[in-house]
């Protein structure tokens, strides 16, 4: 762990690898160090902004001193399963990227586990970790300008789903009817860090 | 309820924002010049933290069915009551069915104006905050909206014109280094911290861009996307920084080279295309 100041607000905390942010981010929610504004956790960081009443120094010692193994498993995570129908545009590429059937690159996304490492991009929009590690593609070379509400897409070993209408570079696997994105609900979005998300596929 | 005839280049209502929601990919957005929102509205005696509008430029017209007082304050402009001449950062009383124009300012970018009683729009998680980037909150002002506000509570304070520093010519801001400063090379510090850089017209509240000399990186493989604080100086492939403000994303791809000192953020959102801007670079923080 290594932590980098972001401003006399911010302490960026960068972890070794997307499992121990999703732990360090768990046990910060667990246990919110006083003064905290937001967590903002992401692929290899957590972003901890604070107000006045704590510093670096104290977060970084109070970080230093969070126990991330016995919470991982006390830790009680909400599970969500989306239906999706797999009939992305980018099902056939992303065949040809990972070497296995469009048919088998759907059945293998439905039969990993997974889990809501972070947000952000826009509201609600959440990058789903654990899945087939056979499924990790790149990001297509020229993102599209518009890609539709509620696409499922794959990059980067991430599952994505889009709340809402806009531009995008994933690869458009499928879609989905959940509502992702709702502000009358508490909270707006369906799928927040930590949460675990089943995918199976939508009956005709 | 007050009536939009004019709207300008772009009026919106901000108040102090949403923070502590970005796990839900929402961040903070509210007033790009926070203290001069409060001041408006403190000297209408509201909240701090109430609804008021941030005009982009000038342009505005806006007409009041019932009297009122009003207080404007952030970047100079002309501000006329039915023609009349009004000040900056003072409590303006308004009289049934007149009307107030808002002029172009003779520096900086956004003037506030603030209601006795705050704007009453539905707050959305929280805030009526205006966020251009994430789609939330009350869309722009447009010709023929209708504005209520609240029920006046605090006393109007007692001053004639608040007293407040001019906007710097040449705004020199104060970064501290981090958290990518080691990404780049020892130049592209000496170049940030010894160059004047010019605000391009590329710059909105999500942030404002700047053109100067190019700052190289000493590492260029591509950075996962970590969380973003206001005031981060990002720097893009292309090596042109930008400064994030209220409506930045929560996370970014490119390395932050280093952040602008909160007290400094407001010459930030007040500086203008073609202005040149200049950094001193403070100690490192941690």
């Amino acid at each position: 762990m290594r932590f980098l100041p972001a401003g006399h607000h911010g302490l960026l905390v960068e972890c070794d690898d997307l499992a121990e942010v999703m732990q360090l981010h768990r046990a910060l929610v667990h246990n919110r160090p006083a003064g905290v504004v937001d967590l903002v956790p992401a692929a290899r960081t957590v972003l901890l902004t604070f107000d006045g009443s704590t510093s670096h120094a104290r977060l970084a010692a109070t970080v230093e001193g969070t126990d991330l193994a016995t919470l991982a498993d006390v830790a009680q995570a909400r599970e969500v399963t989306i239906e999706v129908t797999y009939d992305g545009e980018d099902l056939a590429e992303v065949a040809e990227l990972t070497g296995i059937p469009a048919s088998e690159v759907v059945r293998r996304h439905q039969a990993a586990p997974h889990t809501v490492a972070f947000t952000g991009f826009s509201p609600g929009f959440a990058y789903i970790a654990g899945g087939d590690p056979r499924l990790s593609v790149p990001r297509r070379a020229t993102p599209r300008t518009r890609v539709p509400a509620g696409s499922v897409a794959l990059a980067g070993g991430f599952t994505g789903l889009y709340p809402r209408e806009g531009p995008g570079g994933w690869q458009l696997i499928g879609r989905t009817v959940a509502p992702l994105w709702d502000l009358d609900r508490e909270p707006p979005a369906l799928l927040t860090p930590g949460t675990r998300v089943r995918f199976t596929e939508a009956r005709r | 309820m007050i009536e939009v005839l004019r709207s300008g280049l772009l009026t919106t209502v901000q108040d102090l924002g949403r923070p502590g929601l970005a796990h839900l990919g929402v961040g903070r957005s509210g007033a790009a010049d926070r203290p001069s929102l409060r001041l408006a509205n403190r000297l209408v005696g509201n909240a701090e933290d109430d609804a008021a509008l941030e005009i982009t430029f000038g342009g505005l017209a806006v007409r009041f069915e019932r009297a009122t007082t009003v207080a404007l304050a952030g970047a100079p402009c002309a501000v006329e009551v039915d023609g009349r001449c009004r000040d900056l950062h003072a409590p303006v009383a308004v009289a049934a069915g007149q009307t107030l124009e808002v002029g172009m300012p003779s520096r900086g970018v956004r003037t506030y104006l603030a209601v006795r009683g705050g704007l009453a729009v539905t707050p959305v998680l929280g805030a009526r905050a205006t966020d251009l980037l994430a789609h939330l909150g009350p869309r722009r002002l447009r010709e023929g909206d209708r504005l209520t506000f609240g029920p006046a509570v605090g006393q109007i304070p007692g001053v004639d014109v608040a007293p407040v520093a001019a906007l710097p010519v040449a705004p020199v801001l104060r970064v501290s280094p981090g958290p990518r400063a080691d990404w780049f090379t020892a130049d592209a510090l000496d170049s940030l911290r010894t160059s004047r850089f010019e605000v391009t017209g590329q710059s909105d509240r999500v942030g404002v861009r700047l053109s100067g000399p190019v700052l190289r990186r000493s590492r260029t493989e591509e950075l996962p996307s970590e969380g973003l604080v206001e005031g981060a100086v990002q720097v893009p492939p292309d090596g042109q920084p930008v400064i994030f403000l209220a409506d930045h994303p929560v996370t970014g791809g490119y390395p932050v080279i280093a952040v602008v000192h909160p007290h400094d953020l407001p010459l930030v959102a007040q500086a203008r295309p073609g202005q040149q801007v200049r950094f001193t670079l403070e100690p490192g923080l941690l």
